[in-house]
């Protein structure tokens, strides 16, 4: 005789516990992912802005400009760049992406007047041709890095880690490496390709400076130069790269995304997006550049709101990669083909996914032909949808940005600031160093008795 | 070449009184309009960044001692130190030719795609990192972790090697005629072929270097990292 079945789940060895060591006992290998961090963390919605009431102005929402025009690079280059928003796409590969992709990205981000970004890997002529505003990322594995890439670009990104795997270095998994992505790189197609983790030209923060002078001689300097740091220990290292002479600091938080990387390193490496940026104003402040070190935060980057938080706490600008793959279809059930929609769920099924969970990037079998090289699925995702899906979504960032800065008295987004924002929970109050919402504790600093 | 031709047909940089970047200036943007085949640069004194980002068919004596990233992505110029550089000489180097005529730091035509970089003295560690298909040849010996994951072209050691010799390489060859401390992951001994006799003594010749090229050792990729493998744990 049987009775009903007890199910009472072990809050330690849970169902994602046992997938993970069975995972483990029969393959040997660890489980190698795309995307970022989906634990969840105190991230941007444990904010909200306290908007004007009586005690500020309110600017009238849909008639009063508000100015999103956003300068990088201003400290020692002699063309900084100006973009029309502060909203920039961050650096994701040729050989992660494919090359329709490269050119969506350019493309919608000429429209809007913002900034685009290569990745490991090189620029790709399309990407280039696409992109009036290019930066041209410098990576340890240098593939495909040159100096007449280097002279075409608008501002170069020296990269010492990003958020997703801080430490670590790349991997382009042997099914992506396609002869075209291969020769760009290098290396004979289809192997497994390693990125190194360090640059093999310099070691050490002091190597860095004289790094950074050497690339601003070689493009006279005309350019901005920033520097890319994974968010762990933020306070020393943008410390660092100020002083080795970064025109702009780009802190990627642990939320920022990857085209493929160890789990491991996805979820238990580096710190949250809103515990990294504030620590990175405090340094820029402490070293009294701010203004003229300009900062720019990525790492889970999604909406309007998002971008306006990350305004209020300091950034000039943000960087989103994860948020522009979705826009152009990755995790949707369908991808467009002429005037149809096509059902893509079968194709998710074959990854051992299904929409809207999956991060099968590394795998190059993108169900809707983003992160492929595949020259049939790459046809799922035309320059022409892309670009218009990434303009759209990146225009209703920008509207819901200046929705935010209006309605709290700003004529301009860059006015946005700290005293604008309330956090939701302890955590976040804590990690943003703004109040608890009702209060006005920021744990960790003295309380002036008021609660 | 009487003195009038002379002047017009080279050029005297002194850094004592000159700085890096107005030399430079001058290389990236007078000289292609010129008719100077050769420039001479006086007390370099470790001064870093000299002669970096070269794209002119032209002769450059750097005058002493230099520092960091010396002749760094350097395209058509032949550059020669009259003395020892500080890390990364060469680095990135697409074509041309760039010499040491001493001893190199680290990293010596690290990531270099192009070109041929010469060091008379010794070089020490990371010599040819990440190399991408250009030829390095040092009269001396080289230190730890020398061809690190270089990915194509020569690094012909005339001297010793230090530990982990072309850890992690892809397809770059190395050859050394003297003692090989240790080989990095995936790094095999193989066999001389007439092929690689060929190729060292054609690099020795291009770099002005005598000696016998078949008493070098061959060593190349074993490619067993080319693909995810469980029975390789510590390489991954």
């Amino acid at each position: 005789m049987t009775g009903p079945i007890h199910r009472e789940e072990s809050a330690l060895i849970d169902r994602q516990a046992i997938h993970y060591i069975r995972q483990a006992a029969e393959q040997g290998l660890y489980e190698i992912r795309g995307m970022g961090a989906k634990r969840p963390l105190p991230s941007f919605d444990d904010l909200v802005f306290l908007t004007a009431s009586a005690s500020r102005y309110p600017l009238e929402g849909y008639r009063e400009k508000c100015v999103s025009k956003t300068v990088l690079g201003t400290r020692y280059a002699k063309k900084p760049l100006e973009l029309a928003i502060p909203i920039t796409i961050a650096g994701m590969s040729f050989g992660a992406l494919s090359a329709n992709v490269k050119e969506s990205l350019g493309r919608a981000a000429t429209q809007v007047g913002t900034s685009t970004t290569t990745g490991d890997g090189g620029m790709t002529p399309e990407e280039r041709e696409s992109s009036k505003t290019l930066v041209y990322q410098c990576l340890p594995s240098r593939y495909g890095f040159n100096p007449d890439d280097l002279r075409k670009a608008d501002a170069i990104e020296m990269v010492l880690g990003q958020g997703a795997k801080p430490g670590g270095g790349g991997m382009l998994l042997g099914q992506k490496v396609s002869p075209r992505v291969a020769e760009m790189r290098t290396l004979p197609a289809g192997i497994d390709q390693r990125s190194a983790c360090r640059h093999p030209d310099w070691t050490g923060p002091d190597d860095l400076k004289i790094k950074l002078e050497e690339l601003r001689e070689i493009t006279d300097w005309q350019i901005p130069i920033y520097v890319k740091l994974g968010a762990t220990r933020v306070f020393n290292d943008v410390k660092l790269a100020v002083k080795a002479g970064a025109d702009v600091v780009v802190i990627d938080g642990m939320q920022g995304g990857t085209a493929a990387t160890q789990q491991v390193f996805i979820e238990h490496t580096g710190i949250p997006t809103l515990a990294a940026l504030p620590l990175a104003v405090q340094a820029l402040e402490e070293m009294n550049v701010l203004g003229e070190v300009q900062l720019i935060i990525s790492g889970g980057i999604r909406t309007g709101a998002d971008v306006a938080k990350a305004l209020a706490l300091g950034a000039d600008a943000v960087a989103i990669g994860q948020g522009v793959l979705v826009a152009l279809g990755c995790n949707h059930d369908s991808y467009r083909q002429g005037d149809q929609e096509q059902d893509a769920t079968a194709d998710y099924a074959q990854l051992g996914t299904a929409p809207g969970f999956c991060h099968h990037c590394q795998t190059g079998r993108c169900p809707v032909g983003i992160t492929t090289q595949d020259k049939e699925l790459e046809k799922r995702l035309t320059p022409d949808v892309g670009a218009q899906r990434l303009e759209n979504y990146l225009q209703v960032l920008n509207m819901e940005l200046t929705t935010l800065a209006r309605a709290c008295g700003k004529s301009n987004v860059h006015h946005l600031e700290r005293e604008d924002l309330v956090a939701l929970t302890v955590e976040a109050a804590a990690m943003a160093k703004v109040p608890l919402a009702g209060t006005e504790w920021i744990p960790g600093q003295p309380s002036n008795g008021i609660i | 070449m009487d003195n009038h031709e002379k002047t017009r047909r080279e050029k005297h940089f002194d850094l004592l009184t000159q700085s890096v970047r107005d030399v430079n200036q001058f290389l990236h943007h007078q000289l292609p309009a010129s008719e100077i085949e050769r420039i001479e640069i006086a007390n370099p004194n470790g001064l870093h960044s000299i002669a970096a980002g070269m794209d002119q068919d032209v002769v450059i004596d750097i005058l002493g001692h230099a520092g960091y990233f010396i002749a760094g992505m350097n395209k058509q110029a032949h550059v020669t130190v009259h003395g020892n550089v500080g890390w990364s000489v060469a680095e990135n180097i697409m074509s041309g030719t760039v010499r040491v005529k001493g001893h190199a730091s680290e990293s010596a035509g690290a990531s270099g795609q192009g070109g041929l970089v010469i060091i008379e003295g010794d070089a020490s560690s990371r010599c040819g990192i990440s190399m991408k298909g250009c030829d390095l040849v040092v009269g001396g010996s080289v230190g730890h972790f020398s061809a690190f994951m270089a990915q194509a072209g020569t690094l012909v050691v005339c001297g010793d090697a230090g530990p982990n010799l072309g850890d992690s390489l892809y397809e770059a060859t190395i050859y050394v005629r003297g003692k090989i401390d240790s080989l990095g992951a995936d790094a095999q001994e193989e066999e001389m072929q007439a092929a690689d006799i060929a190729k060292v003594e054609q690099l020795m010749a291009a770099a002005d270097m005598e000696g016998d090229a078949s008493g070098f050792k061959r060593i190349a990729s074993a490619r067993s990292l080319y693909h995810w493998n469980s029975e390789d744990p510590q390489e991954y």
